[in-house]
C-alpha cells in the first residue's frame, strides 16, 4: 500500500521535477534571439579576457556542442541530455580547460562542510534555548530572548557576515577574515590542516548560525508554549506524572517533530547555501565559485552549478520525505 | 477599523506600521529631489555628512540623502510589483486547486511543489545574466513575481480546502450561487488577511533578492535601489576607505524595512489565529 500509493507517485514527481528543471536550464539561454555562442564570445572579448592560443577555437566548438547548436531544437535537446548522462557539464571558459564538474567537486566539500555543521549546530542550540524559553514563557529572560530573536529573524543572512567582517577585520583581529585555510597549505587529513580549516571557518559559520538559531528558537518556543497548554499535558500532570517526565516525554518529544521536518528541509538547501557569506569571507565553496562565474561571465559554469543543484536538492528532499515516517509514527502515507 | 485598532495594540504592528509609513514618506520625497539620480557628478564627491548634505555624498557625486529616497522608492516599487502580481497568481492557483480539487489540484500542486524544490535563485541568476541590461524596476518585479508564488498558493489552497467543508458553502451552492460569486463574495473576506500577510512576506523576500542580485551586479546598475547603492559602495571600497555614511545608509534603511515588514506580518498572522488573539487582547 505504502509502496503503491506513496512511493511510486513520489518517485515519479522526483523524476519529473529534475526533467522540467533541467529542461528550463536548456531553454533559458535559447529564449533570446541572438546566437548564444557568439554572444558569449563577444562578452569574453569585451572583458578583454586573455586566453591561451587555440583556446578560442576550442571554446567555439565546445560551446556549439554544449549548447548543441547543430540540428533542430529537438536534436539539440537530445544531445544535451546525452552529455549530462555522461556526467559531462562542459568546460569552464574562465579557467579553461578545467571541466565544470571538477570545479564543482573541488568546491563542494567546503560548502557542505560549512553549512552542514552550522545548520546542525544552530538547530541544536536554537531548539534547546527555544524549548526552555517556551517552558518558562513567563520569565523575564525568556521574553528578552524572544525580543532579540524578533530583531534578528527578519535580517537577511548576509547582514551578519558584513557586521562580523567589519568587527573582526578592523576592531579586533582574533579570527582570520578570508579564505578556507592558511594559504599554501596542502589539503589532507592531518591535524594542522583541520585546525586551520576550523579556525578559518569560524566567522562564516558564526554569521550563518546566528540567524539559524533565531529561526529555530522562535518556532520551538511557540510550539512548546502551545504543547504545554494541551489537555493531555494537563491530564498527565493531574494524574501525578512527574514534571521531569512530562517535559521530556510529552512536551519536548511532541514539539520536536515539526522541527525535524524543518531541519530536513533546510538540509536540502545546503547546496545553494549562503552565497554571499562565502563571498564576503572569500570562502572557497560553491558560493564563491558561482560569484566568480558571474563576474567573469562564465555561463557554462553557472549552468553546471544550477544543474548540479537541481539534482542535489531534489534528491535531498526526496530522501528526507522517505525517512520522515521513521520520526513520526502517525504518518503512514496512506 | 476595529481590526486595525486591535492590531495597533501590538507593539510589533505599531512599530512596523509607522516605520513603513515613514518609509513611504521618505520615498515620496524623491519627487522633490533637487538632483537627477541618473547623472553623476551632481555634487562634490565623498563629502562627510554636513548641513548641506545631510547624509554626505558618494564617489559618484550624488547626494546620499536624495539618492536614498529614490532607492527606497524603487526597491518598494519592485517589491510591490513582485508582490501584487504574484498574489494574482497565488490566489488564482490556490483557489482553483482548493475549490476544484481532483486533477487540477494535483497538477497545480505539482507545479508549485516543483518550484519549491528547484534552486530558484540560480534560475534567476541564469536569466539575469542574459538580460542584465534590461533588468529594470518593472522587469525585475515581474521576474520575481513569476517565481515567488508557490508557497503562498499552498497556504491559500489549504484555507480554501477548509472553507469548502463549511456549511455555508453547501447553503450557497444549493441556493444556486455560481462558483465565481461564491469564491469572490463568500471566500474572499475570509482569505483577505491571509493574502495580505503573504503579500508582506513576499515583499520582504523580493527586497532581499533585489539586494542580492544587485550586489552580484546583475541589475541595471544605473537605477538607484537599496541593492545598487550597496553595489557601488562595495565597488568603490567605501568600507576600506572609511566612508561609513555611504554604506550605513542603505544598510540601515534595508534593516528598518525588513524589521517593519516582518513585524507586520507576524502581528497579522498571530491576529489570524483566534486562540492567540484571545491571549493578546486579554493581556493588553
Amino acid at each position: 500500500m505504502f509502496f503503491r500509493r506513496y512511493l511510486i507517485p513520489r518517485f515519479i514527481q522526483y523524476i519529473l521535477v529534475i526533467f522540467f528543471g533541467i529542461t528550463a536550464v536548456f531553454i533559458i539561454p535559447r529564449l533570446l534571439p541572438n546566437d548564444p555562442v557568439m554572444r558569449t564570445i563577444g562578452e569574453l572579448r569585451a572583458r578583454g579576457a586573455t586566453l591561451e592560443p587555440g583556446a578560442m577555437d576550442k571554446i567555439i566548438t565546445d560551446l556549439t556542442q554544449m549548447y548543441g547548436l547543430e540540428g533542430s531544437w529537438f536534436d539539440q535537446y537530445i544531445a544535451f541530455w546525452q552529455r549530462l548522462a555522461r556526467g559531462d557539464l562542459g568546460v569552464s571558459f574562465f579557467q579553461f580547460p578545467t571541466p565544470v564538474s571538477t570545479l564543482i567537486l573541488t568546491a563542494l566539500p567546503w560548502t557542505v562542510g560549512l553549512l552542514l555543521t552550522t545548520t546542525i549546530l544552530a538547530w541544536i542550540i536554537g531548539n534547546v534555548l527555544g524549548a526552555f524559553a517556551g517552558y518558562y514563557a513567563g520569565s523575564r529572560w525568556s521574553q528578552a530572548l524572544d525580543g532579540v530573536a524578533m530583531v534578528i529573524r527578519p535580517m537577511p543572512y548576509y547582514i551578519f557576515a558584513f557586521a562580523l567582517l567589519l568587527l573582526f577585520a578592523y576592531a579586533v583581529r582574533w579570527f582570520p577574515v578570508s579564505g578556507g585555510a592558511k594559504l599554501g597549505m596542502q589539503p589532507g587529513w592531518n591535524w594542522a590542516f583541520i585546525q586551520s580549516v576550523l579556525w578559518h571557518s569560524f566567522l562564516p559559520a558564526l554569521s550563518i548560525a546566528i540567524l539559524g538559531m533565531a529561526v529555530w528558537f522562535q518556532t520551538m518556543k511557540l510550539v512548546v508554549q502551545s504543547v504545554v497548554g494541551e489537555s493531555y499535558v494537563q491530564y498527565a500532570r493531574l494524574s501525578g506524572v512527574t514534571e521531569r517526565k512530562i517535559v521530556s516525554r510529552y512536551v519536548f518529544r511532541n514539539a520536536l517533530l515539526p522541527q525535524i521536518t524543518g531541519l530536513a528541509l533546510s538540509l536540502g538547501l545546503i547546496f545553494s547555501g549562503a552565497l554571499i557569506t562565502e563571498i564576503v569571507f572569500s570562502y572557497p565553496g560553491l558560493g564563491t565559485l558561482l560569484y566568480r562565474a558571474i563576474i567573469n561571465g562564465d555561463y557554462n559554469l553557472i549552468m553546471g552549478i544550477t544543474i548540479f543543484s537541481i539534482f542535489a536538492i531534489t534528491t535531498a528532499v526526496l530522501i528526507v520525505d522517505l525517512i520522515y515516517p521513521l520520526f513520526d509514527p502517525r504518518i503512514r502515507y496512506s | 477599523m476595529k481590526v486595525f485598532r486591535d492590531l495597533l495594540r501590538d507593539y510589533r504592528f505599531f512599530w512596523g506600521f509607522w516605520i513603513l509609513v515613514m518609509m513611504l514618506v521618505f520615498a515620496g520625497l524623491s519627487y522633490f529631489s533637487p538632483y537627477d539620480p541618473t547623472l553623476w557628478g551632481e555634487v562634490p564627491r565623498d563629502m562627510r555628512p554636513s548641513a548641506e548634505h545631510w547624509l554626505g555624498t558618494d564617489s559618484n557625486g550624488q547626494d546620499i540623502f536624495w539618492m536614498a529616497t529614490f532607492a527606497v522608492r524603487n526597491s518598494l516599487t519592485i517589491a510591490l510589483i513582485a508582490g501584487l502580481v504574484s498574489r494574482v497568481i497565488a490566489v488564482t492557483v490556490g483557489m482553483v486547486a482548493g475549490y476544484l480539487g481532483g486533477k487540477s489540484d494535483r497538477v497545480l500542486m505539482f507545479v508549485s511543489d516543483s518550484l519549491l524544490v528547484i534552486p530558484l535563485f540560480l534560475m534567476i541568476v541564469l536569466l539575469a545574466m542574459l538580460i542584465r541590461n534590461s533588468m529594470n524596476v518593472v522587469s525585475l518585479g515581474l521576474l520575481l513575481a513569476i517565481f515567488g508564488w508557490a508557497w503562498d498558493a499552498r497556504l491559500i489552497r489549504s484555507q480554501i480546502l477548509s472553507l469548502r467543508e463549511r456549511d455555508f458553502t453547501k447553503t450557497a451552492v444549493l441556493s444556486g450561487t455560481g462558483t465565481l460569486r461564491l469564491v469572490i463574495n463568500e471566500y474572499m473576506p475570509y482569505s483577505t488577511p491571509l493574502i495580505f500577510s503573504t503579500l508582506i512576506n513576499n515583499m520582504a523576500w523580493a527586497i532581499g533578492l533585489e539586494i542580492t542580485l544587485a550586489i552580484l551586479g546583475l541589475l541595471d546598475l544605473s537605477i538607484p535601489t537599496l541593492g545598487t547603492m550597496l553595489y557601488w559602495a562595495i565597488n568603490y571600497q567605501a568600507v576600506l576607505l572609511g566612508r561609513w555614511w555611504w554604506v550605513l545608509t542603505p544598510i540601515t534603511l534595508s534593516i528598518l524595512l525588513f524589521i517593519a515588514l516582518y513585524w507586520l506580518s507576524v502581528s497579522i498572522s498571530e491576529y489570524l489565529d483566534p486562540r492567540r488573539r484571545v491571549q493578546r487582547v486579554g493581556a493588553a
